[in-house]
């Protein structure tokens, strides 16, 4: 284990741009076939948080989600189940019980999704009611306005606060870099979010274009390696919005091998937030089995 | 790579651009005689021209064995491509009024005429006849047209009001069929391919095309019509490839509604059937007839890849009002 230093995100180090774009490029040339890509597609299913954040949702429209999550594709057996079911606070006693036993998690997401524009005691409420409903993680969103306007501190303790009030349940920090306009600031929020106490950080809401993107992942992840290099400490990832495809998801894996390797390639430590990501992978799964493409026809919707 | 470098142009019209570089070499510089720029046949997948993804080729030739062009051997991820294209482009296409449709195919056929003498010529590179090529590019145009007119007038001819004996009002109507893969007539390079082509997208799905195995090149000059014609992009795939290496991949998909096969073979058309049963898809078999017989355009062919919806709509008897039933 590396030597604890003292660490500040004044010292935020800048972030070469083309240099990050070219090596996340090379990420997406990887061949992965056959029997390690059957794996890395059971890894991704199990690493996913299944989605729903629409003012449309109900109950119902929960309850299916969950029973999604438990029973991904029956037919196929050995399949695991996603990590967690990612819901509005109000939806989380609903989830915990539809998955009671599962050992899926639910995740909330809580201080003012998506815009974060709320008071501190506001947000702080946000959290403890999803909390108190029973959510083992809560997905909390910084405020931009206030990082844009070099507030970092402020941005410091929102965290560190909401951190307070999770208690137990894990946090994931939601950095929306879409808003964030550099990946210098990128890195200098993922800083922030992890020196206050983040257990996760989070490209995106999903509600705001461009998501998560290969390059944007990988400066977090650099952020995170760096933060592990100085004090041993695990801090996980999440990529959030615009992840469809199972060869998207694989390459995010390759990715978090290469740039933090194998201890993060467990869904303790990395997340994919998505809500239609599960079943094309489910498709490419079988594919692999039966040796013919398929087609969502076939497949349960999420 | 597809790449079309002949040291030979064969076609005879290339002579008059000869003629004028030899013209240009003659008025005193030392250039050297210019090399016409050949054409890379590549495919037409999702509204966009890439080159196929194996990597692969095969040669066509003239009968007297000289180079025509390089044409891409397209591949089963080549085939996966554009199914995943023509999904995405099934319901924008089946969206639209039959009267815009009618519209877009009509456009193709403007096209196509503007463009005839290309492709006059490139069916002559094939050793047809002039009168031949010139008699087929021409069928092709009509048929387009006929297509254009059917395309908001099917519906109607097709679809039918039941009578049933409960108290329902009883309806069918068409719908597109979805994702049609095809394989286009051996014979007759343009004709076929569009004969095969236009039933299917006048009813409103989108569609998977192998053209011809030795007449490629004007199907895929045909996909730069489609291109510049208001079809949306993916509507319409163009492969080129080996019947026998695709037929098991064309019919297996499953999520491929449709199939439609112009061919003789029957040990081909057995591996297709076989393939076919998993999702149940519709094989639709056109032994390779006359091209130019009546029974080549028909709005039959169109319902071929149409599926039939049936409604039952409840309706409540009124027993005070003496006869009206709505």
């Amino acid at each position: 284990m590396a030597v604890k230093r003292t660490v500040h995100f004044f010292n935020s180090p800048t972030v070469d741009q083309i240099g990050v774009q070219e090596r996340a490029a090379r990420f997406m040339s990887r061949s992965i076939k056959k029997g390690s890509k059957v794996e890395a597609l059971k890894l991704a299913l199990s690493m996913i948080d299944l989605t729903t954040l629409e003012g449309k949702d109900t109950d119902s429209k929960v309850r299916q989600l969950c029973y999604k999550a438990m029973h991904l594709h029956d037919t196929y057996p050995g399949l695991p189940t996603v990590a967690a079911i990612c819901v509005y606070p109000t939806f989380v006693r609903v989830a915990k019980e539809a998955l009671k036993g599962s050992g899926v998690n639910v995740a909330s997401v809580a201080t003012a999704f998506p815009s974060g524009q709320s008071t501190m005691d506001i947000k702080i409420q946000d959290t403890k009611f999803a909390v108190s409903e029973g959510a083992d993680e809560v997905d909390m969103v910084i405020s931009r306005g206030r990082f844009l306007r070099g507030e970092h501190n402020y941005i410091f303790d929102e965290i560190a606060a909401v951190k307070e009030a999770c208690g137990k349940a894990r946090l994931k920090v939601i950095l929306e870099t879409g808003e964030l306009s550099t990946l210098d600031n990128v890195r200098k929020a993922s800083d922030i979010a992890i020196l206050a106490g983040a257990d996760f950080i989070k490209t995106s809401t999903g509600k705001i274009s461009p998501a998560a993107t290969m390059p944007v992942t990988l400066v977090m992840l650099e952020a995170i390696r760096d933060h592990y290099y100085n004090t041993g400490e695990i801090i996980g990832m999440k990529p959030a919005g615009g992840i469809r495809t199972a060869k998207q998801a694989v390459q995010y894996l390759v990715m978090v091998r290469e740039t933090l390797g194998e201890d993060w390639l467990t869904n303790k430590y990395f997340r994919f937030g998505a809500s239609s990501l599960a079943n094309d992978v489910l498709l490419q799964i079988v594919k692999q089995q039966s040796g013919v493409y398929q087609s969502k026809d076939y497949f349960s919707k999420d | 790579m597809a790449k079309t470098r002949n040291k030979k142009t064969t076609v005879k019209s290339k002579a008059s651009s000869n003629g004028k570089s030899n013209g240009a070499a003659s008025n005193g510089a030392v250039l050297a005689k210019r090399i016409p720029v050949q054409k890379t046949y590549k495919l037409y997948i999702g509204g966009k021209f890439p080159r196929t993804e194996s990597g692969r080729y095969y040669k066509i030739k003239t009968k007297n064995n000289s180079l025509i062009a390089n044409v891409c051997r397209g591949s089963r991820k080549d085939f996966r491509n554009a199914v995943v294209a023509a999904r995405k482009a099934l319901g924008g296409w089946a969206n639209r009024t039959a009267y815009n449709r009618s519209q877009i195919l009509y456009r193709i056929a403007e096209m196509l005429e503007w463009r005839k003498a290309q492709f006059i010529e490139e069916l002559q590179s094939f050793g047809v006849t002039k009168a031949a090529a010139e008699k087929e590019v021409e069928a092709s145009i009509d048929r387009l047209i006929y297509y254009a007119g059917w395309a908001d007038k099917y519906q109607q001819l097709f679809s039918t009001v039941n009578p049933v004996a409960s108290s329902h009002f009883n309806f069918s109507i068409l719908e597109p069929m979805g994702v049609i893969a095809a394989f286009a007539p051996e014979d007759k390079g343009l004709l076929g391919l569009i004969t095969t082509i236009a039933p299917i997208i006048c009813g409103g799905n989108s569609c998977v095309v192998l053209a011809s195995h030795d007449q490629p090149t004007c199907a895929i000059s045909f996909a730069e019509v489609l291109h510049t014609s208001d079809v949306p992009g993916g509507v319409v795939n163009i492969l080129t490839g080996i019947r026998s290496e695709l037929a098991s991949h064309f019919s297996s998909h499953m999520d491929v509604n449709g199939m439609v096969y112009y061919g003789k073979k029957s040990e081909e058309l057995k591996t297709i059937q076989l393939h076919a049963v998993d999702n149940l898809k519709r094989i639709i078999v056109r032994s390779e007839t006359n091209l130019y017989a009546a029974n080549a355009e028909s709005p039959y062919l169109i319902q071929d890849t149409l599926e039939t919806k049936t409604t039952w709509h409840p309706i409540a008897h009124d027993m005070t009002g003496g006869g009206g039933a709505y």
